[in-house]
């Protein structure tokens, strides 16, 4: 098998090396900073909050990393929701 | 004159940060330009031992902010090159000698008398990068073809940008044709779609740069050296012109002939 991915090229390290930078940068540039964080989460609150009413006091923001991918994960409990007004939708 | 003052740097030491300084410097200046390259490593000094000009210092660039003497008293002229100088750093300092203020003060005196100011920069993305990079203008980011290298790079062209300097142009040094060819290297175009900033030029790994550092002669001035014309080719295109980028593609290695010198000689 060796020989063959060799052979065809499917596995030289170039490409590993590659594969493997992009997801070690992806990780490194999603170290946001405590500051940005906390702007982002007012920003998502002030958003929100046009919709529903939430407790801003026990909203969760997270950048969740896994093997390839980075994810913001947000959980926000709910208070209640804003009445709509029938007909008057955007 | 107004001189552009372009920090050379790297995040990861040893990749070519110094040479690069160096031979721009030099080819700029055999252009016709007015350089001036600063050794901006404070205690690890090295541009002047690749420069050949180790046995010139009188005064550094400490001396020169503790008030020993002026400025222009610590410029060491390159007998070789016309309008080629070199400013070096102190050996037996450490990188708080020199402030981001006095580092601001410095490139802008020099900026009244050279087009172009090129500053080594130490490795690393604590003060000693912060200062050597704080009165220039632009940035050239040296990296090599490696996973620890380009990392780096992407480190300190985020700090860079953070600094506002611009533009932000990478030099990819020793590059090693046949290694890219076979998939064991990664491309200039691999580290291009990763870093996402502009090319100005790439360098082939090359046996002149070890041996034109160990006289301390510029290797720009040989004209044969791929990685000489690599150099002269990027100081053109740092003073504007639109020199085509080189091919570092070998020749022809689908062909019989081809396959048997790389079974034989391995390139």
């Amino acid at each position: 098998m060796g020989f063959f991915t060799n052979l065809f090229g499917a596995h030289n390290s170039g490409k590993i090396a590659k594969n493997r930078l992009q997801i070690v940068l992806m990780h490194d540039r999603s170290d946001i900073s405590p500051e940005m964080m906390e702007n982002l989460r007012k920003d998502i609150i002030a958003v929100i909050k046009n919709y529903v009413e939430i407790d801003e006091n026990r909203i969760e923001l997270d950048l969740e990393r896994e093997d390839s991918s980075v994810a913001l994960v947000a959980n926000i409990p709910v208070m209640t929701v804003r009445r709509q007004r029938r007909g008057n939708e955007r | 004159m107004t001189a552009r003052v372009i920090v050379v740097t790297s995040g990861k030491g040893g990749v070519g940060k110094t040479t690069a300084t160096a031979n721009l410097a030099a080819a700029l200046a055999n252009m016709g330009k007015k350089v001036v390259a600063v050794d901006g490593d404070v205690g690890l000094r090295n541009l002047d031992v690749i420069m050949g000009l180790e046995n010139r210092i009188v005064y550094t660039l400490i001396d020169a902010l503790d008030g020993t003497c002026r400025l222009n008293q610590t410029f060491i002229r390159d007998k070789r090159i016309e309008n080629l100088f070199m400013i070096p750093t102190a050996q037996s300092r450490t990188k708080d000698a020199v402030t981001a203020e006095q580092m601001i003060e410095v490139c802008d005196e020099l900026r009244r008398e050279f087009d172009y100011v090129l500053v080594d920069s130490p490795a690393g993305i604590e003060a000693g990068f912060r200062n050597s990079a704080a009165g220039a203008d632009e940035a050239l980011v040296v990296t090599t073809p490696e996973v620890s290298a380009v990392r780096d790079a992407d480190r300190i062209i985020g700090l860079l940008e953070s600094m506002n300097k611009s533009p932000i142009r990478l030099i990819v040094n020793r590059i090693r044709p046949h290694m890219v060819k076979k998939g064991d290297m990664l491309g200039v175009s691999d580290v291009l779609d990763i870093l996402a900033i502009d090319l100005i030029g790439m360098v082939p790994d090359d046996e002149a740069v070890v041996t034109s550092s160990n006289k301390g002669e510029p290797l720009v001035l040989s004209s044969a050296p791929p990685a000489a014309r690599a150099f002269r080719n990027i100081a053109s295109r740092i003073a504007g012109s639109d020199v085509p980028f080189m091919n570092l593609e070998l020749p022809d290695s689908g062909s019989l002939f081809g396959k048997i010198r790389r079974a034989i000689w391995g390139h």
